[in-house]
């Protein structure tokens, strides 16, 4: 079998590698910026003094424990994709398991 | 009082079942089911003892007094876990690679193993814990008090609940705290107790919260309206204690001795971790979901007046609910007694490690200890440590009479253990954090945490003078307990935390520039401020077989198979197994190591059998000692290896002088014989001829002429033989002084020519020369030089077999040499006999006999001391010698 000319052999398992390490790196920088996030948008009702009427307590409750859910669920989600990352692509470089 | 015993009932019920999940798990971690013990799930859970009384009763209290600051408490600590990649990951693995123990024994080893570090951390820790379990059993009390008649306020301190509770805890943790000293630190029982304590209180909580808001309440829209409706109503918040708190909790989330015991000294992995960084977060948000509306449905619906610190239970029970509120106060009590519990382990281990062993180690110095010893009294001190935390609880709680805020107390207590957050933080993150600085920072920031909060926190004139904390000390108001430097802040708890962080990070910042690290403080440093993995978690000595096989392979790389086949036989039939391998109990380790020490050293076999079976990472020490071993062997084996090649170089010189000698001998052997063989010849017809003269009579007159020439001729020859062996001697042993003068090598020629053809004249050899290659001018010894030719043509002529002998003469300049050629046509030297032509006394033949066969070796002697060769060339026609000169020696003619 004489394979067709100007068509060389496919090569995918450097590339992809390469685009696991990246995406790994991603996810490990997301991972980093939760808590930031977090702190910043917990900080974030400090600032609100109602102009005209007082903010209701309901509402910066369901604020704050719908961020606290939503940071919960983000970080499972990061756990779990960095959990994949780490089992197909070897490690970037100064990164451990 | 049948609801006292009913409870009492309860409670001791619900410890028994503790006792039971506890023996179950250590029975289960024994016989090697540790994978669930080890489920991260367990993990997150037991990081509930974070929820403590103050949480589950105080933080309605706090709902129902300050707003909505209570869930800054737990907002701190979920920002921690959710940003586990930054430090949590770091610290769980320098806890499991540097099999740290407490938080006290982290800065210790960090900072160069310095104890007094870890007494400081130990002491602080101790003073910021105390308060917090007196507030544990407080809240018992408290608990219990509800349930009973109530108790007149003034007895409250001298409750004896208290005290049993105390008791009792202080029992079980002994027996499941200390129940085995591994290395590790790890209790698998306690740990798979407080999972199951997280679980009741998590449900007491939820429960009473479905409870208030659907079955009070009437669902989640009427419960958010009854929110807004209540003095709770508007989002109203103090932004500095908003902000500070939550830091101050993500802090003492780190810090705490018994959060730091059950993050990083029982974790077994990083899995752990990563399900604990979104759990334990759902967890808190589940824990603290309900408090508000708990607080705002209590405030509503019980009498003005009620202790707000005590809704979860008041409220069930003012509606008719006794079983919920039994629920409740299992909650509570579990919350009161997992972080009881899990605190004194945590503090028996700093207490009993820095400050028991370090007083008893010293003052057994000297005398010889053996190591069980050792553990029978690490064992002790823990034990008495327990007791020892929870009396200072107990002890604290009766005296300050229980009464204060819940919530205060744990919030000095948090500002009390976050001042070892600089030295932590900097410690794992700063390679140039040094012993000094973080000693001046814990010093700085625990008194003054001491002065402006802890002190003044029991009231004034009890501890500090009440004019002090008006005036400040000696009138001094600059220095007020509560406004340093005249910034109050409006707050204490905000100043304390301000002033005592600032000024601690800044003592330790400071202080590690300023001062310079021990080696091993560096060492510890670097390893502490890099730490990357090892790999997976410890092993466990639960792997038994996998284990016993690594050891047999590494005993049999170090001692020789047989001797380590041997060994382990011996130790598997001590053991009771016959035909296994040993199982790798601590005797037969110690068996192990100490052959292997004979062999590799102790350190090193401490290092290579703690890698296979604790599976933990070496620490500096342990490397230290193994180099120092190392390069005492490498030194010694250099010095070996230098004394075995002087030796074979000395050998190899004494063979070659032996060499040299035999062959000296052998030569000189050959000499004297060959000499005494030339030497006889002409004395035996000279002793033949004159015997001849001296008796026969008669002899004619031409006879007798005839006879005395022959001896004449004879003595000529022995004259000429000795005068040759004399130069030659001389020659040899390089006495010879060159007489250096200018000449012509044609002059030179013409002399010897003449001198060799004299004695024979007009018969034989036929001399062709060129002549115009002979202007050369020479700075040579020319009476030297002239017996060299002379010897060479007179060779010539004796030795040349040609009919019409003929001697060729021709002289050459190449590569800056002179070259005399000397070739006759006769049929030259015989090609085995080229080769010893130049030896003395060797004579290719014996048909012209003249001389001694001298000539030619003096003739080289003489070439040789001129600076020039002599030599012969083979395959010329006929016998053809080269004698080659310097040119620095030979001149052109002018």
């Amino acid at each position: 079998m004489t394979r067709p000319p100007g068509k060389p052999p496919v090569r995918h398992a450097p590339f992809q590698v390469e685009r696991q390490s990246f995406r790994r790196r991603r996810l490990i920088d997301a991972a980093c910026a939760l808590p930031l996030l977090g702190w910043v948008l917990w900080w974030l009702p400090l600032l609100w003094r109602g102009a005209d009427a007082p903010v209701p307590a309901s509402l910066v409750l369901v604020y704050i424990f719908g961020i606290w859910l939503g940071l919960a669920l983000a970080a499972a989600r990061l756990v779990r994709l960095l959990g994949r990352a780490r089992n197909v692509s070897p490690l970037p470089e100064g990164e451990d398991p | 009082m049948s609801i006292l015993n009913l409870l009492a009932a309860i409670s001791i019920a619900y410890v028994a079942l503790l006792f039971g999940v506890a023996f179950f798990a250590e029975r289960a971690a024994q016989s090697g089911r540790v994978r669930w013990l080890r489920a991260p799930i367990v993990y997150t859970l037991s990081l509930s003892i974070y929820c403590t009384a103050w949480t589950f009763y105080g933080a309605v209290g706090s709902a129902a007094r300050n707003g909505f600051e209570y869930l800054t408490i737990y907002l701190g600590p979920s920002l921690v876990m959710l940003g586990w990649w930054w430090i949590l990951r770091k610290l769980v693995r320098i806890g499991r690679n540097q099999r740290i123990t407490s938080v006290a024994d982290l800065i210790s080893s960090r900072y160069g193993k310095s104890n007094l570090l870890g007494i400081g951390v130990t002491i602080l820790a101790v003073i910021g814990t105390t308060p917090y379990i007196a507030l544990q059993l407080q809240s018992v009390t408290l608990s219990v008090e509800v349930f009973s008649e109530p108790v007149p306020i003034e007895e409250a301190g001298n409750s004896l609940t208290a005290f049993w509770v105390a008791a009792g805890l202080a029992v079980f943790t002994v027996i499941f705290g200390t129940r085995n000293l591994d290395a590790n630190e790890r209790h698998h029982g306690v740990v798979m107790a407080i999972a199951v304590e997280a679980v009741v209180k998590l449900t007491a909580l939820v429960a009473l919260g479905v409870f208030v808001v659907w079955g009070l309440s009437g669902g989640v829209a009427a419960t958010l309206a009854r929110i807004d409706a209540s003095e709770l109503g508007t989002w109203q918040v103090n932004n500095g204690r908003w902000a500070g708190i939550m830091l101050l909790s993500a802090a003492a989330f780190l810090c705490l001795p018994r959060m730091f015991q059950v993050l990083v000294v029982e974790n077994d992995n990083d899995a752990q971790l990563r399900m604990a960084a979104w759990a334990f977060p759902l967890y808190l948000m589940a824990m603290s979901l309900f408090i508000v509306p708990i607080a705002v449905t209590g405030l509503d619906l019980l009498p003005e007046g009620a202790n707000p610190d005590l809704f979860v239970l008041t409220l069930p029970l003012s509606q008719g609910q006794e079983g919920l509120a039994l629920l409740a106060f299992l909650g509570g009590f579990s919350s009161a007694t997992s972080m009881v519990i899990v605190a004194a382990i945590a503090l028996s281990t700093m207490v009993s490690n820095h400050i028991v062993m370090p007083v008893w180690l010293r003052l057994r110095e000297g005398t010889a200890s053996v190591s069980g010893d050792v553990r029978n009294v690490v064992l002790l001190s823990r034990r008495l440590s327990i007791a020892g935390v929870l009396l200072l609880g107990y002890l604290y709680y009766a005296l300050s009479g229980g009464r204060t805020e819940l919530a205060a107390i744990g919030l000095i207590a948090f500002t009390g253990v976050a001042q070892v957050l600089p030295a932590l933080m900097g410690g794992i993150f700063w390679r140039g954090a040094t012993r000094v600085g973080a000693l001046a920072g814990l010093t700085a920031g625990f008194s003054i945490w001491l002065y402006t909060l802890y002190l003044p926190s029991f009231g004034p004139g009890t501890v500090l003078p009440a004019s002090w904390l008006a005036d400040g000390p000696l009138g001094l108001t600059l220095l007020r307990p509560e406004a340093l430097f005249g910034i109050s802040f409006d707050d204490k708890l905000l100043h304390a935390v301000f002033w005592s962080l600032l000024l601690n990070t800044l003592a330790f910042v400071g202080g590690s520039l300023f001062s310079a690290a021990s080696p091993l403080e560096r060492l510890q440093g670097a390893q502490f401020v890099s730490a990357r993995a090892a790999g997976t978690g410890p092993r466990s000595w639960l792997q038994s077989t996998a284990e016993s096989e690594d050891l047999m392979v590494m005993t049999q790389r170090i001692l020789g198979s047989d001797e380590a086949q041997a060994l382990f036989l011996r130790e598997a039939r001590a053991q009771g197994l016959e035909g296994e391998l040993p199982a790798p109990t601590p005797e037969f380790l110690q068996v192990l190591e100490r052959e292997l020490a004979g062999s590799v050293g102790a350190a090193t076999a401490h290092a290579m059998v703690g890698q296979i079976t604790g599976g933990a990472m070496v620490s500096v020490e342990d490397l230290m000692a193994v180099a120092d071993e190392t390069a005492q062997m490498m030194e010694y084996s250099a010095r070996l290896e230098a004394q075995s090649l002087e030796l074979s170089r000395t050998a190899a010189q004494l063979r070659r002088a032996n060499d040299k000698l035999t062959r000296l001998s052998v030569q000189k052997d050959a000499f004297l014989s060959q000499i005494s063989h030339e030497l006889r010849t002409p004395m035996s017809s000279i002793r033949a001829f004159s015997e001849i003269l001296r008796d026969t009579q008669g002899l004619t007159r031409a006879d007798q002429n005839r006879y005395a020439s022959i001896i004449h001729d004879e003595a000529m020859r022995l004259t000429r033989l000795l005068d040759d062996l004399l130069d030659l001697s001389v020659l040899e042993n390089g006495q010879v002084n060159l007489n250096l003068t200018d000449g012509r090598l044609e002059d030179i020629l013409d002399r010897a020519v003449s001198a060799a053809l004299a004695d024979e004249a007009g018969s034989g050899i036929r001399v062709i020369r060129r002549r115009v290659g002979e202007q050369v001018r020479l700075t040579t010894d020319v009476e030297r030089l002239s017996q060299v030719f002379i010897n060479l043509i007179s060779n010539a002529r004796k030795y040349c077999d040609a009919a019409e002998p003929e001697l060729r003469i021709s002289v050459t300049e190449a590569r800056g040499q002179l070259l005399v050629d000397f070739i006759d046509n006769g049929s030259g030297v015989a090609p085995e006999a080229q080769d010893v032509i130049f030896e003395k006394f060797a004579r290719v033949s014996d048909q012209k006999a003249g001389g001694a066969g001298l000539g030619l070796a003096i003739s080289r002697q003489i070439v040789t001391r001129l600076g020039g060769d002599i030599s012969y060339l083979p395959d010329r026609g006929g016998a053809a010698f080269r004698v080659s000169l310097p040119v620095r020696q030979a001149m052109a003619a002018q």
